[in-house]
């Protein structure tokens, strides 16, 4: 489909502003641009059109199944975007809190800290930030928490942070980012973390360990207590990648696991969109002994009135501008209030119940590495295809012609010919059955005429696009 | 159960083809470590949820008339762009990995990098950061990496937010950032030009600054270029309309907040980090990058690219460890500018710089009331000094349902008399002049 930009009419324009009404002022011409910006001159129903065209090339999960494993992408309720939307929280000012406008803030700042003390009590931590503005960037937050408590205690043998080799690539990236530097501890033949491995790693050098659990091949650690003992007696923290939470919430709370630090994808486990790749939030909560290093500001309640609380002289400071992505906050809190108490644990067991149907169903058609009873996602390996030369790239495609989203494919990177299938707890058993029903017809093209899949997908306004020339020949933008 | 669908029956039949009961899919959780549903409240049906969030909203009460900028501001929003934004295909789509079934994610993200290249006169642009201030902080890095140096100098007058931002994100790590005190309102050359030496990794500037103040940094990224070092510039898109861009300066990495192009407020965030570059940096750029590329059959198509850049690949030796962007805003501010237009985009700032000036002089004419730096050039927004405290002034003001702008006593020592006022297309003239017989009356 054509740019918007060569879409263009000269003369045409999409907006009507108001005239300024007051006399023109003048800029030294020095400070001015010597041309305007060459943005689309489009009517309004131009850009209508083109976006709305747009928008039909893309497969949302409104449109269909969407088992995109680690991603958690259960449904979005329409009840949290017209939340989100409402003016009252929209139009608000975040500067007005400190304007002069407490009081005119005091619903935004109670939802706040409200949802502070929720994800408190559904995590078991002691404190919670909702400033990181994504899942990565709540890593961060949480790995400088961790150097900010050592360096407090003046341990500044504390460098290293050892991360499984299944983790998800935030992790290594995060503590890197943060200054760490990071070893990777191999899987044990179960696919958990190899315990003999990490006590030898575990030397007065390491500050933490960054765990994901149930881990990204869907399968919970049942030594976590034993892990966290053994880490805690080397006076490093367990750090908890919450993108795997949905699997255990409301039964099992990261802080009882004996996790210092945990870290939320609320686009995950607390149903906020993902909106094509972001906005995301990612709250971070903290046991008892590292509140003091919390970012500020926390939102505190003193006789009934609720501020930012700045006077944090152990803080690691401001993460974020304010109190991070506010609008998802605010939906993910008006679905915690609409789950309830019995409403998670719910959601994790039919997570957990879906994914071990799809586990069932297909195992005798795709290579299990992991034989036993998965958590909310199930890995399994196309090995038994890539053998006749189908790949889980072809089957994905595949998948696409048959008018499903894909699974994620070649991650976790210790399974060959990974495929990664997460349903959530929104899928109903009739999808769930077609998507089985579409893999188990995919093996058996596999075995049968291979080659055809190769062609997939064949639905699309483009196949198979060539991503090699797309980094060799660089075209990144229409200037 | 809200959004689970299984009926009992189903449920049973479910558990009876995999053979397990449901305490089974459990099993591999030890029962000691359970700790049962969380101590919350019984959950609510979607009316009494919105009749609870209703309860909260009332509590807030942004006033109608508002001056109050810093970074952050309330500009109209044409009704197209929550409508299209609000399609779900987008909006309950994720990061396109699959690029055949997510050409509508790609070829706006694609069109989001190509209308940032022409607003900014930059070569280059990521997908998004998470916002402005984090936006610095890529850049901050990207100019380490790139130059292998690791002195950082900023003008105090970047936004006070932004620089607390990366004091916290740089304090574990081996980056010096020497911050140099603005000097009535706009940056120091003299002492930044004389910091500027060869261990300098990158200069850090905002157009306009925190206090409104506008300028030609092209001296700046001159004097940094002749040390090797980078020059980094932090800009407010709106002001592009008419003013100098960062390409035109020479800027290496240009950032912003992307917040002013079609988001709302919504008590800071979700906004959008603006990131622009040479073509050369590229590869030293942090997030995702969206490429044109053909199919098979030579039809045209988009992919993310370079992704051997990327913390899925590269782990901890990658250029960042952002995973998402900010999609939808990305496609906001796209929207947005594709609506304002080559033209719209320059009335649209011409008239928050007219209606600034107006402001100006209506509320320097008010008793007692001065401009702070009347040498400042500025673009929409400008510090006044009141004879009063202007926190109280803008306590006793905003009861009255106007905001007359941000106190600064608080942000910058020996400024407790400094409102930093702006003024955009929301701000008829009529309330600008409410908003000084207001000041008035209350001074």
């Amino acid at each position: 489909m054509k740019l918007v930009f060569d879409k263009s009419i000269p003369g045409r324009k999409g907006v009507d502003l108001p005239p300024a009404g007051v006399p023109q002022a003048k800029i030294d011409p020095t400070l001015l641009r010597s041309s305007p910006a060459q943005l689309p001159e489009l009517s309004e129903l131009d850009v209508v059109r083109h976006y709305t065209q747009l928008s039909t090339m893309n497969f949302g999960l409104d449109s269909g199944f969407y088992p995109l494993g680690s991603c958690t992408m259960k449904y979005n309720p329409k009840m949290c975007e017209a939340i989100a939307a409402d003016a009252r929280f929209a139009n608000l000012h975040p500067l007005l809190q400190m304007a002069g406008g407490l009081k005119e803030s005091q619903g935004a700042l109670a939802m706040l800290h409200h949802m502070q003390d929720l994800l408190c009590e559904i995590c078991g931590m002691a404190a919670f930030t909702t400033q990181p503005m994504a899942g990565a960037n709540g890593e961060l937050t949480g790995v400088l928490i961790m150097a900010a408590y050592h360096r407090a205690r003046g341990n500044t043998a504390k460098k290293v942070v050892l991360i499984p080799d299944t983790a998800h690539g935030t992790n290594p990236a995060s503590a890197a980012i943060a200054g760490f530097e990071v070893r990777t501890i191999k899987s044990d033949r179960s696919g958990d973390i190899d315990i003999e491995a990490l006590r030898s790693a575990l030397d007065d050098s390491v500050a933490g360990v960054m765990l994901t659990a149930p881990s990204t091949l869907g399968l919970f650690n049942p030594n976590v207590r034993k892990i966290a003992d053994l880490v805690h007696a080397s006076d490093a923290l367990m750090y908890y990648d919450g993108a795997n939470l949905n699997a255990i919430v409301g039964r099992c709370r990261p802080g009882d696991l004996g996790f210092d630090i945990v870290h939320l994808n609320l686009h995950k486990t607390f149903a906020t969109p993902h909106g094509g790749g972001g906005p995301g939030s990612g709250p971070v909560g903290v046991c008892d002994k590292l509140t003091p290093f919390m970012p500020a500001p926390l939102v505190t309640e003193t006789s009934g009135v609720f501020k930012p609380d700045f006077d944090r002289p152990q803080s690691i400071g401001q993460v974020a501008p304010f109190y991070g992505n506010f609008g998802i906050i605010l939906r993910a809190y008006a679905y915690i209030l609409r789950l309830g108490c019995d409403g998670f644990a719910d959601v994790s067991e039919t997570a957990v119940l879906n994914a071990n149907y799809i586990r069932h169903r297909l195992k005798n058609y795709y290579d299990l590495p992991y034989d036993q009873v998965c958590k909310h996602e199930v890995v399994f390996s196309a090995k038994r295809q890539a053998a006749n030369g189908v790949h889980a790239l072809d089957i994905a495609k595949a998948l696409i012609d048959r008018g499903f989203h894909p699974m994620t494919i070649y991650f976790p990177l210790i399974v060959p010919e990974a495929m990664m299938i997460e349903p959530t707890e929104t899928e109903s058993l009739e999808t769930i059955d077609e998507f089985c029903d579409a893999m188990i017809d995919i093996a058996r093209i596999a075995a049968e005429n291979p080659e055809s899949l190769k062609a997939c997908p064949t639905t699309m306004p483009v196949g198979r696009l060539d991503e090699t020339r797309a980094a060799r020949q660089l075209d990144i933008a229409s200037i | 159960m809200p959004y689970t669908p299984h009926s009992a029956s189903q449920r049973e039949q479910m558990l009876k083809t995999i053979g397990m009961t449901r305490e089974q899919l459990f099993a591999d959780m030890p029962k000691d470590l359970g700790c049962g549903a969380p101590h919350i409240a019984p959950g609510l049906s979607e009316l009494e949820t919105l009749q609870r969030i209703d309860g909260l909203a009332r509590r807030n009460n942004q006033p109608g008339i508002s001056f109050l900028g810093g970074g952050f501001y309330d500009h109209f929003i044409p009704a197209a762009v929550p409508a299209l934004v609000g399609r779900s295909e987008f909006y309950t789509a994720y990061t396109p990995y699959q690029p055949e079934r997510s050409q509508g994610t790609l070829q706006s993200i694609f069109e989001y990098q190509s209308a940032l290249c022409r607003l900014m006169n930059m070569e280059a642009a990521n997908a998004s950061l998470y916002d402005g201030g984090t936006a610095i902080f890529e850049a901050v890095m990207m100019a380490v990496r790139i130059t292998g140096r690791n002195k950082v100098i900023i003008d105090s007058a970047v936004s006070p937010i932004y620089r607390a931002m990366l004091t916290t994100y740089t304090a574990n790590l081996d980056i010096r950032i020497e911050t140099i005190d603005a000097a009535d309102g706009r940056m120091n050359r003299r002492d930044v030009l004389a910091t500027i030496d060869d261990s300098t990794a990158a200069v850090v500037a905002a157009n306009p600054n925190f206090f409104g103040a506008i300028d030609d940094y092209s001296d700046v990224a001159k004097a940094a270029h002749a040390h090797g070092a980078l020059f980094i510039l932090s800009v407010y898109p709106i002001s592009l309309g008419l003013l100098k861009s960062p390409g035109e300066m020479d800027a290496d990495i240009a950032v912003g907040e992307g917040q002013s192009l079609g988001m709302p407020l919504s008590f800071g965030g979700p906004y959008l980090g603006l990131m622009t570059t040479r073509k050369t940096h590229v590869r030293r750029m942090p997030g995702r990058i969206v490429g044109r590329t053909v199919d098979g059959s030579g039809r045209e198509g988009f992919v993310l690219t370079l992704q051997a850049r990327e913390q899925h690949i590269r782990r901890e030796k990658a250029t960042s460890n952002i995973c998402s962007n900010q999609g939808l805003c990305a496609l906001t501010s796209l929207i947005y500018l594709s609506l304002m237009g080559k033209s719209g985009l320059v009335e649209l700032a011409s008239i928050c710089r007219d209606r600034a000036a107006y402001a100006m002089n209506k509320l320097s004419a008010v008793k007692g009331v001065s401009v702070k730096f009347p040498q400042s050039p500025v673009f929409n927004e400008f510090v006044i000094e009141l004879p009063t405290r202007a926190d109280t002034v803008a306590r006793a003001m905003v009861a009255k349902g106007i905001s007359p702008g941000m106190p600064l006593g608080d942000m910058f020592k020996g400024m407790d008399n400094c409102l930093l006022v702006a003024v955009t297309e929301k701000n008829s003239p009529h309330d600008i002049d409410k908003l000084a017989a207001a000041m008035e009356g209350v001074l």
